[in-house]
Formats: C-alpha cells, sequence, structure tokens
C-alpha cells in the first residue's frame, strides 16, 4: 500500500490530506473536511490537474499584454506545452474577456481565453 | 588638444570644472560612470562642516572655513539645497571635558564664528530628544546640511552651460607626458591635454603616481550610512557630532535637506575603490551609535541603507597643487571629509592654479546662475495651478512617496547633462528615493526615460553599465517592432 | 469648488465595493479618485486565478473579480476620475487633488473613505546589507513588469519571503522560461496561502527554505548573486550556515504596510500593529466622517474580505450622510482587547448601539497554532470557543458578534479575544 500525503489547494484553508493507494487505486482519503477536499485528493494521485494563467502580446491596445487563462483545468503534465502554445501569439485590440485566444490549446480540448478587456487606441 | 582635462565629475571635479569655466579655456571633464556625481559625492554625510575638528593651520581647515562661508551665496546661485542648521558636538562624560574644551580652542583657532559650550540645560532645551548622558556640547551655528546630488549636479551643468565640455563612461587607463601637455590613453581613444585636473577620488593615488616619482597613497575608507522616512523628520534639529575619536567624526545623526533623518558613517580602511557594499555589522553599529546621541532614534524607519568611500590620503591632508616633477599636472586629491563642504573653494584653489599656468583670458559669456528643476511643490497653488496648465505633465504624480511630477522627470532628462538612467533621475528629482524605494515609479520612470531618450526598455539602466533593469521579453511575441 | 457626498479614495477592490455599497444604500452623490490610468487597484496586475470563491463561488482571476466590480460601478453611474492623485485632505474634509486637464483642483466631502491599499516593504527597510545593483525587486514590482508590460525582470531568481505574491511570482516566472532557484522565508512558517506553496513551489520543484534570509548582495551593475543563511530563533543569521547562490534577479516579498500617508496627514489615530487606522464597529477612524477599508485598514489574505469589508464601509458612509452626518447617538465605546496570539482586531472599539445585528471581527494570529480554539469574552464570560484544526499569521480568522447578545450583557466593559491552546 502508497500513502501520499497532499495539502489540499481547493480552498485557502490547506487542509492536509492523506491518500492511501493500492495498484493506482485510490483506498481511502483522510484529513479532509469537506467534499471538495475528497475529489481533489482523489483527482490529485490520479490524474492531477491545474488552471494555467499568463499573457499574449496585444497590438493596438492601451496597454501591451492580455491576461489569459486556460478555461477549465488542463492535465499538470501540460502546463508547459500551454505556455508553448501562446509563446508566438499575438491578439489585436479591442479584446474581451471570454475571447477565445487559442482554442484547443495544446490538444487538451480546452480553450485558452482572455481574462481582461483592451480598449483599442489609436 | 584641450587646455585642461579634468579626471572626475564628482564635487571637485565641477566645482573645479565651474570656477575654470570662468575663463576662455577649452575643458574637458572626463568620469568612468554614466553620470556626475557617481562617486564618494554621492554617499557621504550631506553635511556643510563647520570645520571646529580640522587641525589648525592646515590646507584641509582653510577649505573648510572658505567652503563653508561660499555655499550660501553658491546655493543661491545655482539653486541647490543648502540650510545652516548648525551642528552640536556632544560630550557623554566629564571626564571627557578636557578634550571638548581642546576642541572648542581648536575651533577658535580656526576663527569658526559664534562658536560656544552649552552646559547639559542649554543642550537639552536646544535638542530635546538627545540623550541624557551628554554632559555638554560644543555648538557651531555655521554647521550647514545640503543636498550633495544637487550641489553636485549643478556645478556641473553651469560648467556645461558654461562651455565646459563633458565626457562619461570614460575611464583613464594611463597617461603620458607629451611635448607641451599630456596624453591621456581611455576606453573611448586618447585625450590630448595641456594641462590635467586630477579630481579622481579614491582612484586620485593611481593617476598621480603615473606621472610622479613623489608616490601618495590613497586609502578608500569605507562609511556605512542609515536613511530614516521622513516621519523621523523633526527628531532633531541640528547635525549632532560625538566627540570626534581615531577613525573621523564617530555616528551623527542629522536632518536632511529633504526632511529625513540620516545616521552613520561607520569608518572601515579596506583596498576595493569599487566596493560599495554595506556590511550586517556596519549597519548594526550604525543604529546601535546613533542611539547613544538620540536614544529614540526610530531604527525601524529605514528606508534605505547605503555606503561611500571615503579617499583618505595616509597624512590625511588635502593635497591641492601642481606636482613638483610634473607640470601642469595638479593634484586635487586626498579629498575626504570636509570634502563636500570644501568643494566651492577647492574649485576656486584648483582654478587660480590653473590660471597661473595658462594664464586665461575671462570667458565673457559666464553665467554663474543656474536654475534647478522646478519643484512644484514650492510653488503657491496658483502657480502650481498655473504651470500645470501650461505643462500637463506637472500633473501627472509619478512618485508617490516624494511627490515627483513627470514634468519633473521630463526636466531631469532632456536639461544640461540630463538624467541618463534611473539613479540619474532619482539624484535629479528623488523620484524612488522615499520609503517604497522606487517600488510603485520604477516602471513608470522607465517608460519615461524610454520615451525621451529614443530607448528601448531594454536599454534602460539603474546607473549605466551593465546595469539593465529588465533582461529581455516575456514573450517572443511582445517584442516591439 | 464641486463637493460631493462620498468621496472615495482609491479605485481598487475596496474603493470599488465601497462605491457600489453607499450607492445601493441610496447616495447620489459619489466620486472615485483613482491614481492609475484604469480602476481595478492591483488586481490588474494579479492575473492568476483565484479570487472570489467566497464572493462569486467560483475561481476567477484578478482582472476578472476587477471586472465585476468595475461593471457595477458602471452601471450605478458612479462617477470616477483616472490619472488623479489625492495630496491632501483637510480637517473639513476638503481634498485637494491633482491630474494633468483638471490641474490641482479641490473637492468638498461630507463623508470619505480611505481605500489607498497598501506597499510593499522595500529592500531598504529589510536592511539587507551588500552592493544596490539593478535585479533587486519587490515581487510587485517585477508582477508589474512581466504581467502588464510584457518584461521580463531577469532569469535566474532568488526569491526572499514566502508571502503570496512571492509565491505567485515563483511561478509566474517559472512559466515565463527564468530558474527560480529557491525560496527563502525568514520566519519558521510560509506567509502566504499554503495553496500557492502547492501550485507555485511543489508543482516546479522550487524548494522553500524556512527560517533563511539574505545576508549579502552581490554585483556593482546588475546582481550575480546573493548568499543565504539560516537564522536562529530571533531572526538572527547563523555563521556557518551561508550559501551562495548565483542570480540576476532577487525578489523581495516580506510584507505589505497600508499606505496611510493621507490618514496620517488628516491626523486620524493609527493602529501599530496594522499601521492602519484604528476604527471602531461602522469602520470609522477617529475622525467622524472618515471610514477606512481594505489594505488601507489592514493587510488581507483574500480580496473577497476586502470586498465584503469595504461594502460595509461604503454602507456605513451612506448611514453617516443620510443621518445629517452623524453615526447618531454614540454610546458607550467598548474596547476589543486582542491578546493570547491574537495579534489585533478590526474594529478596534464598538457602540453596541450603532452596530449591525452581526458584526464581523477580523483578526490575524501571531504564530502558527494546531488544534486551538478561539475564544471571545465579554468581560470574563466566554461567548466563543471555537476549535480551529491549524491558524497561521498568513490567514486572516475572524469571529461573529451578535448585537442581541451584546445588548442583553449588562454593564460590558470590555470584549476580548484570544486563543487558547488544547
Amino acid at each position: 500500500m502508497d500513502v501520499r500525503n497532499l495539502t489540499c489547494i481547493g480552498c485557502p484553508l490547506g487542509c492536509a490530506l492523506k491518500v492511501e493507494m493500492e495498484n493506482g487505486e485510490v483506498l481511502s482519503v483522510s484529513g479532509n473536511t469537506c467534499k471538495r477536499g475528497d475529489d481533489y485528493a482523489r483527482k490529485e494521485v490520479t490524474h492531477p490537474t491545474r488552471i494555467v494563467t499568463s499573457t499574449v502580446a496585444v497590438t493596438g491596445g492601451d496597454i501591451a499584454m492580455v491576461s489569459v487563462k486556460t478555461q477549465n483545468d488542463i492535465p499538470k503534465e501540460k502546463i508547459m506545452d500551454i505556455m508553448k502554445s501562446i509563446e508566438d501569439i499575438k491578439v489585436e485590440a479591442p479584446v474581451h474577456i471570454g475571447d477565445v485566444i487559442v482554442a484547443n490549446a495544446a490538444d487538451t480540448g480546452v480553450n485558452i481565453i482572455a481574462t481582461k478587456d483592451i480598449k483599442k487606441v489609436g | 588638444m584641450y587646455d585642461v582635462v579634468i579626471i572626475g565629475a564628482g564635487v571637485t571635479g565641477s566645482s573645479s570644472a565651474r570656477e575654470l569655466s570662468r575663463y576662455n579655456l577649452n575643458i574637458c571633464v572626463i568620469d568612468k560612470e554614466e553620470d556626475v556625481c557617481c562617486g564618494t559625492s554621492k554617499a557621504n554625510s550631506a553635511i556643510v562642516h563647520s570645520g571646529i575638528d580640522c587641525k589648525p593651520g592646515t590646507l584641509m581647515a582653510e577649505m573648510n572655513v572658505k567652503g563653508n562661508e561660499l555655499m550660501e551665496p553658491l546655493s543661491k546661485e545655482l539653486d541647490f539645497e543648502f540650510k545652516r542648521n548648525g551642528s552640536l558636538i556632544l560630550c557623554f562624560a566629564e571626564e571627557d571635558m578636557p578634550h571638548l574644551k581642546e576642541l572648542y580652542q581648536q575651533g577658535i583657532d580656526n576663527k569658526i564664528p559664534d562658536i560656544k559650550i552649552l552646559n547639559k540645560e542649554e543642550l537639552h532645551e536646544m535638542e530635546p530628544n538627545i540623550s541624557d548622558e551628554a554632559v555638554a556640547a560644543i555648538y557651531a551655528p555655521s554647521g550647514g546640511i545640503v543636498c550633495p546630488f544637487g550641489m553636485n549636479i549643478a556645478m556641473a551643468e553651469n560648467a556645461y552651460d558654461n562651455g565646459v565640455e563633458f565626457r562619461f563612461n570614460t575611464e583613464v587607463r594611463t597617461i603620458k607626458k607629451i611635448e607641451g601637455g599630456y596624453e591621456l590613453a581611455t576606453n573611448n581613444g586618447s585625450i590630448r591635454t595641456k594641462c590635467v585636473v586630477n579630481a579622481a577620488g579614491v582612484y586620485a593615488d593611481k593617476f598621480h603616481n603615473m606621472v610622479s616619482a613623489k608616490k601618495i597613497h590613497i586609502t578608500p575608507r569605507r562609511g556605512e550610512y542609515c536613511l530614516l522616512d521622513k516621519t523621523t523628520g523633526g527628531l532633531v534639529s541640528k547635525t549632532i557630532f560625538q566627540l570626534p575619536g581615531k577613525y573621523g567624526k564617530g555616528i551623527l545623526v542629522t536632518p536632511t535637506v529633504h526632511g529625513n533623518t540620516l545616521i552613520g558613517p561607520t569608518a572601515d580602511d579596506h583596498d576595493d575603490p569599487e566596493s560599495t557594499s554595506t556590511t550586517a555589522e556596519g549597519l548594526a553599529h550604525v543604529c546601535q551609535a546613533a542611539t547613544r546621541s538620540v536614544p529614540s532614534v526610530p531604527v525601524r524607519q529605514v528606508i534605505t541603507s547605503f555606503s561611500g568611500n571615503r579617499a583618505h590620503e595616509d597624512n590625511h591632508e588635502f593635497i591641492i597643487e601642481e606636482l613638483s616633477d610634473a607640470p601642469f599636472f595638479v593634484d586635487a586629491a586626498g579629498i575626504e571629509s570636509p570634502g563636500l563642504t570644501s568643494a566651492p573653494a577647492i574649485g576656486v584653489k584648483v582654478a587660480d592654479i590653473v590660471c597661473g599656468l595658462l594664464k586665461p583670458e575671462k570667458n565673457p559669456a559666464f553665467n554663474g546662475t543656474r536654475k534647478g528643476i522646478v519643484d512644484p511643490k514650492k510653488l503657491s497653488e496658483e502657480e502650481y495651478a498655473k504651470l500645470i496648465k501650461e505643462k500637463p505633465a506637472y500633473g501627472n504624480i509619478i512618485c508617490r512617496c516624494e511627490t515627483v511630477t513627470e514634468g519633473e522627470i521630463i526636466d531631469a532628462i532632456t536639461r544640461s547633462l540630463g538624467a541618463k538612467s534611473l539613479d540619474g533621475v532619482k539624484r535629479r528629482t528623488r523620484a524612488g528615493m522615499g520609503r517604497c524605494q522606487a517600488g510603485f515609479c520604477s516602471p513608470k520612470t522607465m517608460e519615461i526615460i524610454g520615451r525621451e531618450l529614443g530607448l528601448s526598455q531594454l536599454e534602460i539602466t539603474k546607473n549605466g553599465g551593465k546595469s539593465n533593469m529588465v533582461v529581455g521579453y516575456s514573450k517572443k511575441s511582445a517584442q516591439e517592432v | 469648488m464641486s463637493s460631493y457626498d462620498i468621496v472615495i479614495i482609491g479605485g481598487g477592490p475596496a474603493g470599488l465595493a465601497a462605491a457600489a455599497s453607499a450607492k445601493r444604500n441610496g447616495i447620489d452623490s459619489i466620486l472615485i479618485l483613482e491614481r492609475d490610468s484604469q480602476l481595478g487597484g492591483i488586481l490588474n496586475q494579479c492575473i492568476h486565478n483565484g479570487f472570489g470563491l467566497h464572493t462569486f463561488k467560483e475561481e476567477l482571476t484578478g482582472p476578472e473579480y476587477a471586472k465585476r466590480f468595475i461593471d457595477q460601478v458602471e452601471e450605478l453611474k458612479i462617477e470616477y476620475k483616472l490619472n488623479t492623485m489625492v495630496m491632501d485632505i483637510a480637517d473639513d474634509k476638503t481634498i485637494t487633488a491633482m491630474n494633468r486637464t483638471d490641474g490641482l483642483f479641490k473637492i468638498e466631502a461630507k463623508a470619505i473613505v480611505l481605500a489607498m491599499g497598501c506597499r510593499e516593504r522595500s529592500r531598504g527597510a529589510l536592511n539587507i546589507p551588500g552592493f544596490r545593483p539593478a535585479g533587486v525587486y519587490s515581487a510587485g514590482t517585477a508582477q508589474r513588469l512581466v504581467n502588464i508590460e510584457g518584461y521580463m525582470p531577469g532569469r535566474e531568481v532568488v526569491i526572499l519571503g514566502s508571502g503570496d505574491i512571492g509565491l505567485i511570482m515563483a511561478r509566474r516566472m517559472t512559466l515565463e522560461g527564468a530558474k527560480v532557484k529557491v525560496v527563502a522565508e525568514l520566519m519558521p512558517f510560509s506567509g502566504g496561502l499554503k495553496r500557492n506553496i502547492v501550485q507555485c513551489l511543489d508543482d516546479f520543484g522550487i524548494p522553500l527554505k524556512l527560517s533563511h534570509t539574505v545576508v549579502d548582495i552581490r554585483g556593482k551593475e546588475r546582481l550575480e548573486g546573493i548568499t543565504l543563511a539560516e537564522v536562529d530563533n530571533h531572526g538572527k543569521p547563523i555563521p556557518g550556515t551561508e550559501e551562495d547562490y548565483t542570480c540576476d534577479t532577487l525578489l523581495l516579498s516580506c510584507g505589505l504596510i497600508p499606505e496611510n500617508e493621507l490618514s496620517r496627514g488628516i491626523g486620524v489615530d493609527m493602529n501599530a500593529i496594522t499601521s492602519g487606522p484604528s476604527v471602531n464597529e461602522s469602520l470609522e477612524t477617529s475622525i467622524e466622517g472618515v471610514f477606512a477599508c481594505g489594505n488601507v485598514l489592514h493587510v488581507h489574505d483574500l480580496v473577497d474580505f476586502v470586498s465584503e469589508e469595504a461594502a460595509a464601509a461604503g454602507k456605513n458612509a451612506a448611514k453617516y450622510v443620510q443621518n445629517n452626518c452623524t453615526m447618531g447617538e454614540a454610546g458607550k465605546e467598548i474596547p476589543i482587547i486582542a491578546t493570547d496570539g491574537v495579534r489585533y482586531t478590526v474594529p478596534k472599539t464598538i457602540h453596541v448601539n450603532r452596530m449591525e445585528d452581526e458584526l464581523v471581527v477580523r483578526f490575524r494570529v501571531g504564530a502558527v497554532y494546531k488544534n486551538s480554539y478561539i475564544t471571545t469574552y465579554l468581560n470574563d464570560k466566554q461567548i466563543i470557543h471555537r476549535k480551529r484544526p491549524i491558524m497561521a499569521p498568513g490567514e486572516m480568522e475572524e469571529i461573529k458578534l451578535k448585537k442581541s447578545e451584546l445588548e442583553a450583557f449588562g454593564g460590558l466593559e470590555n470584549i476580548t479575544v484570544k486563543i487558547e491552546e488544547a
């Protein structure tokens, strides 16, 4: 039996979680104070995921960069692939919150969307 | 071929340049740094000493007293901050009273005006926050405080406006005697001149020794300081010294012309003129020793600490003369404290020596008046409102802590010998010198420097050389076209 | 001179929420003064997610969270001025402000809400010895450079301080291709949220060294390296534990300081622990009609609590204006005593007759406590005894006081909030 100790990231409480596993199967989760902790622990030991946030260059806007995020969480091991997918992207102002910047980024099935409004200037 | 090349754009070199610009001379000031006021002149006590503690009869004493006298008219002529706030030298023990009295007598011998010994009661009435341990003090009303950057920059700007050339990022490697003068080999080519003024601070011995068989030796003497928040402004009104010991004037506590409190310096001899690092021990000593004079010094209000090197010559005396074995090579060497105070007088003396050699005509176009950067805080509300109307950039605050406007920063960059770096802007306007230490304003100041000088942000430096503020773009696609 | 019922100094999360709340509580004449070129304050550069779980029950990024409040301000047609710096607030609540277009101007206010936020502790304030090269940034300055302007402050990074901005920047710099070598923390515990340690450091294998500090900074022009050392229980470096790191960037995330220059200018009483104004149950400072909320009052851990607090401040400011510039009968002012591990409370005093039915009292603890109790006493009578599995200085705690309970208690002299260990 494997034991994995985690810190829950579901909320600021940061519960110390203990996950007991055997052959890749979760046997039990303890230490959590809510359902979110249980969900997080099971996911984290089998297929961990993260939201990725970054910025993309903008032309013709009131500021140089627009902030973006993956619309949903993506597999943790794909974080750097997501970053690569926006390395060369340049969007034109105006940009609105929720605009799709990259569809199906790094083949995750998840879109990268803008998280800030950028006004067009000039 | 230049008539005069001055090595060093600190206070000594800049004062000499300004005094020499009164004459029809072809003058060039060279400095290895990117701006004026980058060495000892930028990191010191910012004190205009009364001159009590100079040994009577020395050149140091003479220059100190003359420099002190010249400072006030000069500050008006050149528009820099100076205040004659007076100074106190504290005595902490009855058994040291003879020493205090000797010092008082020395002050009389040096002809320091209006000095007197205060008893404990008079002392505490004058400065309520002084330690109860202080039993007496010498009061010197002629002591003062000055903005060292303001003074150095003002003298250099005025010299420039009167025709003196300045070459920065130019480091002298060798000096060779040639027919009718000297040839200076630098990283930016060679420069020929009839006369050299050696105002190179901690490097003055190096250049002296290149041309003279009579060697001198200068030791960089580190002084560490802590600058306290403006909320400590009223702590003391006078500059508070402790009775001097072997290594200079002890730890002082002084208001600055801008309303902060400055404590320091340590005195620590070392061998690297480039080393301006502070040390944990030094800073701890400064904070601890300052509380001896003023027990309530709020050392938690430190906003920055810094260190500078005094150019301590082995004989602890200014050397201001033409070298006996190197004609037309004029030293202004060994300029340690009270060098800042003495600078106006040293400039005059250097100019006298050089004029004796070159016998120049007067410069009829010389204009000794210079206007500094307008500080809107000193204007009336009506004047301020009018200024913003004319130049809206004065309505845009860039540095919140010191309330410095975009207008002032633009002026600092675009005026004679303008700022090229963040530190250059800081020394001219105080942007970034306040309690947040440029946390908020540096990105904005970088943008203004870039715009005014046509530089990419990647080229903007803190203080020239390789001190770039940013190293690249976060995304390839963010690169400017 | 123009005049407004309520002037709000600062258009960040606190100012926006205070304005929206004041408007909803019946005040039409409101003006927000913001020094930056956009509303939203520091949230604009906090592009990471994790905001709004309490308020909106979803995880938003900083700009998205800000947008929700900016939209409210726009929809409520609340007036604001951008790029406008408040220079001074006079005793009679006359505000002197300045910008490029209006120049220097004055505004009369019946009530003022202070919402200026905070700034980062600088290298100078930390008094770290060494050289002063380029490459030493506060974490927030670096965050602005990367996220708003698109520049990299450096490539090889050491971070001092494990506050949330420092942790967030460790991940941010890593994602953009920099190598973050270590995060050092003077205290034996992190000042940031645990989830940030997991997501920002552990995910990228960045080591966190607790009880460590920077003892030397090298490099004459650009930063070349730093020295870390372990510290003892008093925070003093232990000789012999020094380790050198080569780096071109040192980011400092060593605490936030409320920006109260204006507050001090008008002379409000300050709380030495929070560095913010001392306020009563109405979030009113020692000067009547001057309210404070958000990070200018005390540094918060989550923006959700800033919004909540600011809404209360806005509502109280509205009440003050509607009530002919008074909060009503004062009654007795009951002090809240923070002791035994509770560093401070906001509010610091309570007029029972003026409080809402339920009043949230927020505070921070001074050390890490496990399985301990938050307790509250009215005089000597315990009314709250709540177990908390873990409490840490990096996270805010709260209790709720009920007006009915306080009213029913005869002879109330003081309220004590403290931690009782198991």
